[in-house]
Parts: structure tokens; C-alpha cells; sequence
């Protein structure tokens, strides 16, 4: 027994060593995500190329809900968590709870080439993934297959099982624009009109799916002829070889940000990593991996990304235009609240 | 038990009986109290762990429920009575409770009947089959049945092979799917009980039944039934309660329409991080369980019923 306990200490006092000789050496910081196949390949193609270009000690952690953690750390001022890599509505909502630093531009010269939409004082867009119409091979052929979500509504020229996100956002949008609103024209929702136009369709929904994973089942079980589903969801599905396709036309745009942590320790180092992690050429590494859209535009040019890849992408400057943005700020808004707290009943009631 | 008190209750051959001394009883006394103290101290684990882990969360859940950034207020139980979502989630959940309590009596009776009144093999046979489907998680099982009851599934193609139907039927991602679902997991919880109980019933009584000239099934109504009924209200209340908080199940095979009270709590903190609603919605759901808790108390004691298991 001594013996161990000493060893123990002996050693937990030179990981102390270790580590204090390593915080003098270098910087730290620590980057957080929500773990899983998107976490690992951004770490390959951005987060580590990042750290080794600025010399600084990078370490993870994944959160799939990493807000409310967030936040206890930022009002208990115990931060240890310093970039975050958020869907922009908690980045919007944390700008409003305080929970922040305003981003150093000074020291993230990259935030000039994300466009204007994509980023504010205390955020900048980092990725994109998008909603998507997606339908099997085997019910309809190339021609007749629906395409818009007007077609999606239409049960008459397009018979079969169809399913849709339980979630308003951005199931929202979509039955607006399947009602005929511009996908520019979208904000503020016409909360009403989404809901009436939802209603005449929800008597032919066979499943208001939950998770990503429950999508791809769905659609790649043939439980549902045509399906609301992330690209990427819809990609691996294609890659399992399930007869599926999808086109970005009146797709809907969800983008992540990159926040700094209000009151770390290491915001200089924060700043700096963020503009590294929005670079052009670490960007374009990542969509090589997984289908998740670069957010600086100047990825595409870089050279890295194949020109079929980029076909397949939802950021790339030929799918972008087809595509509705989904405006996290609406969502956060009170409105977006209420329309939130509408969908259960909605979805409930027969 | 202390050694000095065995010690003390332990009476020798030769130990002659004195009337008890006024020290004697004194020490007795003091006997007890130490008995008591060290009673106690082996029950403070417990006792703090049941404070700990239960009664603390729940204080705190109520707290929770009334505190808003206001101050005190009421809105998060006004809320549960005045919006629909509640009661329909409500009535839905309990409907659900009822229909797999109901269904697993009638499936769960006739299993532990056979797993009863048989012996050796043929008993534990049965009695593995039931508690096989505990070593698989909810979710794996709930994930079987997605595979078996779906559109292109197993069930659905072999009736169209068949021919026994033209259109696959709608077997989930509705109330139906949730029942079967959710029935299959709690079968066990109905089973198991019925089977303690039945195991109990002297087969003499049955036999002399029979011998005074009884029709099996009138032995079986009037001799067996009321002897297993217990069993019945004990793995009733098991299902019932055990349902009333089901979640994967209904999750995945419900279609995102059947909303169920935990569900309406899970939403409530994900989506909305409204907390105080969803501790008002947990708690309102516990005061309804303890009203019926003591509903069928009043008719029959549920130390009888969860006695004797």
C-alpha cells in the first residue's frame, strides 16, 4: 500500500510539473464542439493545423448542449472553456445573456471575407449544413420526382409516405415557402400562415422525426418516400448505397459560429485561434471530410475543394443562391419563442 | 443485535430466575437505548441516501416550480390547467398506463399461470424467456420493434406476402406502435409478481376443490383467482406507475405525435429550458400516482399487495 500511494503521488506531482512547465511554455486554449464524426474531422482538417500554426496548446471537449454549461460557467466565473463552436441561435442567445467577449477584430483579420450576414460583434459563422428535400429513387424517377416543397405538399401528383422535422425551425420556413413565399422573403415568419399551410399537410405526414439518425432511417428503410433531412444525413444515406437523392433548390441554411467565452483566461490566444480556425485554407480541409459547408467563401478558391465536391456542398457559390438563410436572430426573437411553444400542440392535436 | 443483549436473552440450564433488580432494569433500559442508537446508525446510510437522492431533488423540483425571476408565483400550474397540451398529454399518458396494464394482465396471466403449475425445465424455461428481454437495453428492443412493425417491416410483408392485406398496415409511429412497444418491456414487471404469488398456492386446496366435486374452471374462479388476485394488483400497480413515465419507447415508436407526460417534461427543458414548467409538470404527474396510490389504498392495503410478493 505505501508504496502505490507514493508512487501515485509521486507521480500526480510530475503531471503537476508537466503541466505548469507547459503553461509556461505555451499558450492553452480550449476548444469545444459537439464531439462525434463532426468534432473529429474538424479537428484534423481546422483545430490542430491551427493550434501548430500559433504554437499554442490546444484541448478539447464536446457538448452536444454545451449552452447551459456555458452559461454556469461564465455567471460562477469559473471558465475554463474558451472558443465555442455553437449553432448561431446560442450564439445569439448568449450575446444577449452577456455570456460573451465582443470579438478583437484587430486580431481576426479573416472576419472581413465572411459576408456581413454570417457574423456580428461577438460571433463569426464558422460551417453550414442545410435542410433539404430528399426523396427515394425507387418511387419516383429523376423527372417526376418532387422538387420544391410545393411539390412536397402536392399528395395528388406526388403520392407517398412523406415526414417532417418535430421541430418548428425550420419546419417553418418550409411551409411557407411551399405556400409560395420567396426564400428571401421568409423573415419575420407569417407564424399563421406557416401553421395554417402545415395543418392541410399533416393528415399525409407518417412521422415527425426527432433526431438526424431517426431522418436517415426513415428515409433509408423506405419508411417515408420523401423526407425534410439534413445534407449530410441524406449523404451518408447515399454513401450506404439506399436509393436517395436530394438537391439543394429551397434548401434551408443553418449555420454554427465560433464564440469566446466571456472572462477566460486566454483571450488573446481565443482571438487568435478563431481567426485561424475561419481561415480559407483550413476551411476548405474540412468539407474533404465531412458534408459540412465552409462559411468563408474564399474556400472555394482556395483550389483544395474539388469542383464535384463543391457541387455537393451547401456553402459553395452555385448552391448558396438556391438556398433560404435561416435567420437565427428571428428565432431568438420573442416571436421565434412563441412559435417554439405553438408546435406541440400543433403536432399533438388530431 | 449487540453480543451482551444475546448474551442476556440466552438462558443456561442452571441460571436461576431473580425478580429484576432496580440496576438490572436500569441497565436493561440502557441496553435498549443502545440498541437503538446503534439501530440508528446502520440505518443512516439509508436514511441518507433516501434524503440525499429523493427527498432533496423533490424539495428542490417543487421550489423550482414556484420560483420564477418574479418571485414567487403559481403561472407554471395555472399553465398545466389551462393549456390543452397538458391535458392531452395527460389524459394520452394515462389512456396509454391503462391500455399496457390491461393487456399485459391478459397476456402476463396465462404465462405465469403455466410458469407456476409446472416444475423444473418446462418452469424455468418459461421463466427465462420472460426475463431474457431485461438483459437487452429499451432502446435495442424499442429499435427491434421499428424493424418488425414498419411500413416495408417483417410483419407488414409477410400479411402482403400472404395476401391477408393489400395496403401495409399503419402499426407504428402512432398509439399503437407506443402499446406494443411499451407492452413487450413491461410484460416482465406483470409476470414476475403473478408468478410469486401463484407459486404460493397450495395445488392441495386445488385438489381438494376438485375432489368435492368442482369444475376445473369453477375451482379456477372461485379457489385460484382470489388466492392470485394480489398478485394481480401488484403487478398492475407495477406496470401502471412504470408506464406513466415511459419515454424511449413512445419516443421512437409513437411518430413524434404521441406525447407523453415525460415527454412534455424532456421538451420543456430542451427546447424551451423552462425549467419551473417542467418541474411543475413532473410534480403534478407524482401527486397524481400518490392520489392513486391511496384511492386503491383505501380498498386494499398495499402492504397486503407488495407483502405478498
Amino acid at each position: 500500500m505505501p508504496t502505490s500511494t507514493t508512487r501515485v503521488l509521486q507521480l500526480a506531482s510530475l503531471a503537476f510539473i508537466g503541466s505548469s512547465v507547459q503553461l509556461a511554455l505555451a499558450d492553452e486554449i480550449t476548444f469545444v464542439s459537439q464531439g462525434g464524426a463532426y468534432q473529429d474531422a474538424q479537428s484534423k482538417a481546422i483545430l490542430e493545423p491551427a493550434a501548430k500554426k500559433l504554437g499554442l496548446t490546444l484541448k478539447q471537449d464536446s457538448s452536444p448542449k454545451a449552452y447551459p454549461i456555458i452559461k454556469t460557467q461564465v455567471e460562477s466565473g469559473k471558465v475554463t472553456w474558451d472558443v465555442v463552436d455553437l449553432p448561431t441561435g446560442d450564439c445569439i442567445r448568449g450575446e444577449q445573456e452577456g455570456l460573451f467577449e465582443k470579438l478583437d477584430l484587430a486580431l481576426i483579420p479573416n472576419a472581413a471575407q465572411i459576408p456581413a450576414e454570417l457574423k456580428d460583434d461577438y460571433s463569426v459563422g464558422y460551417i453550414s449544413y442545410s435542410t433539404v428535400l430528399a426523396y427515394r429513387t425507387d418511387a419516383f424517377d429523376s423527372a417526376s420526382a418532387p422538387k420544391t416543397w410545393a411539390d412536397f405538399w402536392d399528395v395528388k401528383q406526388y403520392p407517398g409516405q412523406r415526414a417532417l422535422r418535430n421541430l418548428p425551425r425550420p419546419t417553418l420556413e418550409i411551409a411557407l415557402m411551399a405556400d409560395g413565399v420567396a426564400p428571401d422573403k421568409l423573415y419575420p415568419l407569417d407564424v399563421d400562415r406557416a401553421f395554417k399551410k402545415l395543418e392541410q399537410l399533416k393528415p399525409h405526414i407518417a412521422t415527425w422525426w426527432t433526431s438526424g439518425g431517426q431522418s436517415a432511417q426513415l428515409i433509408s428503410d423506405g419508411e417515408v418516400d420523401m423526407i425534410q433531412a439534413w445534407n449530410g444525413r441524406i449523404s451518408a444515406v447515399q454513401a450506404d448505397g439506399a436509393p436517395v437523392a436530394f438537391d439543394y433548390n429551397q434548401g434551408v441554411l443553418e449555420t454554427n459560429s465560433l464564440c469566446v467565452l466571456k472572462g477566460t483566461p486566454n483571450k488573446t490566444a481565443a482571438m487568435k485561434f478563431v481567426n485561424e480556425a475561419i481561415d480559407a485554407r483550413l476551411q476548405a480541409a474540412l468539407p474533404l471530410i465531412i458534408d459540412y459547408g465552409p462559411l468563408n467563401p474564399k474556400a472555394f478558391d482556395t483550389g483544395t475543394i474539388p469542383a464535384e465536391r463543391a457541387a455537393r456542398l451547401p456553402s459553395s457559390p452555385q448552391n448558396l443562391p438556391r438556398q433560404a438563410l435561416l435567420s437565427a436572430k428571428w428565432w431568438a426573437s420573442q416571436d421565434g419563442v412563441k412559435a417554439e411553444e405553438r408546435w406541440l400542440s400543433f403536432v399533438q392535436r388530431k | 443485535m449487540s453480543n451482551a443483549y444475546l448474551a442476556k436473552s440466552v438462558q443456561g440450564p442452571n441460571d436461576r430466575q431473580y425478580p429484576p433488580s432496580a440496576s438490572s432494569t436500569r441497565a436493561l433500559a440502557r441496553e435498549e437505548r443502545k440498541e437503538h442508537t446503534a439501530m440508528l446508525l446502520l440505518l443512516a446510510p439509508a436514511l441518507v441516501m433516501v434524503v440525499v437522492l429523493l427527498i432533496l431533488p423533490l424539495g428542490w423540483l417543487a421550489v423550482q416550480s414556484v420560483h420564477t425571476e418574479e418571485g414567487f408565483s403559481l403561472a407554471n400550474y395555472a399553465r398545466i390547467f389551462q393549456e390543452r397540451i397538458y391535458w392531452d398529454t395527460f389524459s394520452l399518458t394515462f389512456k396509454i398506463s391503462l391500455m399496457v396494464t390491461v393487456l399485459s394482465i391478459l397476456m402476463g396471466f396465462p404465462i405465469a399461470f403455466a410458469a407456476s403449475r409446472l416444475q423444473g425445465f418446462w418452469a424455468n424455461l418459461i421463466l427465462l424467456c420472460v426475463i431474457l428481454p431485461f438483459w437487452t437495453s429499451v432502446l435495442v428492443r424499442s429499435y427491434a420493434w421499428l424493424v418488425l412493425l414498419q411500413r416495408r417491416g417483417l410483419v407488414n410483408q409477410t400479411l402482403l406476402d400472404l395476401g391477408l392485406i393489400d395496403q401495409p398496415l399503419n402499426l407504428m409511429h402512432n398509439t399503437t406502435g407506443t402499446v406494443i412497444g411499451t407492452l413487450h418491456v413491461m410484460l416482465p414487471f406483470m409476470v414476475l409478481p403473478l408468478y410469486s404469488v401463484m407459486r404460493k398456492i397450495p395445488q392441495d386446496l386445488l385438489q381438494a376443490s376438485n375432489s368435492l366435486g368442482a369444475t376445473p374452471f369453477y375451482t379456477f374462479r372461485r379457489v385460484f383467482l382470489p388466492m392470485a388476485a394480489p398478485g394481480v394488483m401488484a403487478g398492475s400497480i407495477l406496470v401502471f406507475v412504470i408506464c406513466l413515465g415511459f419515454f424511449i419507447t413512445p419516443e421512437l415508436l409513437g411518430g413524434g405525435r404521441t406525447i407523453l407526460v415525460s415527454m412534455l417534461v424532456q421538451r420543456n427543458v430542451e427546447l424551451y429550458h423552462a425549467w419551473g414548467a417542467a418541474s411543475a409538470v413532473g410534480l403534478v404527474l407524482l401527486l397524481v400516482v400518490f392520489l392513486i396510490f391511496w384511492g386503491i389504498n383505501r380498498f386494499i392495503p398495499i402492504e397486503r399487495i407488495l407483502g405478498a410478493r
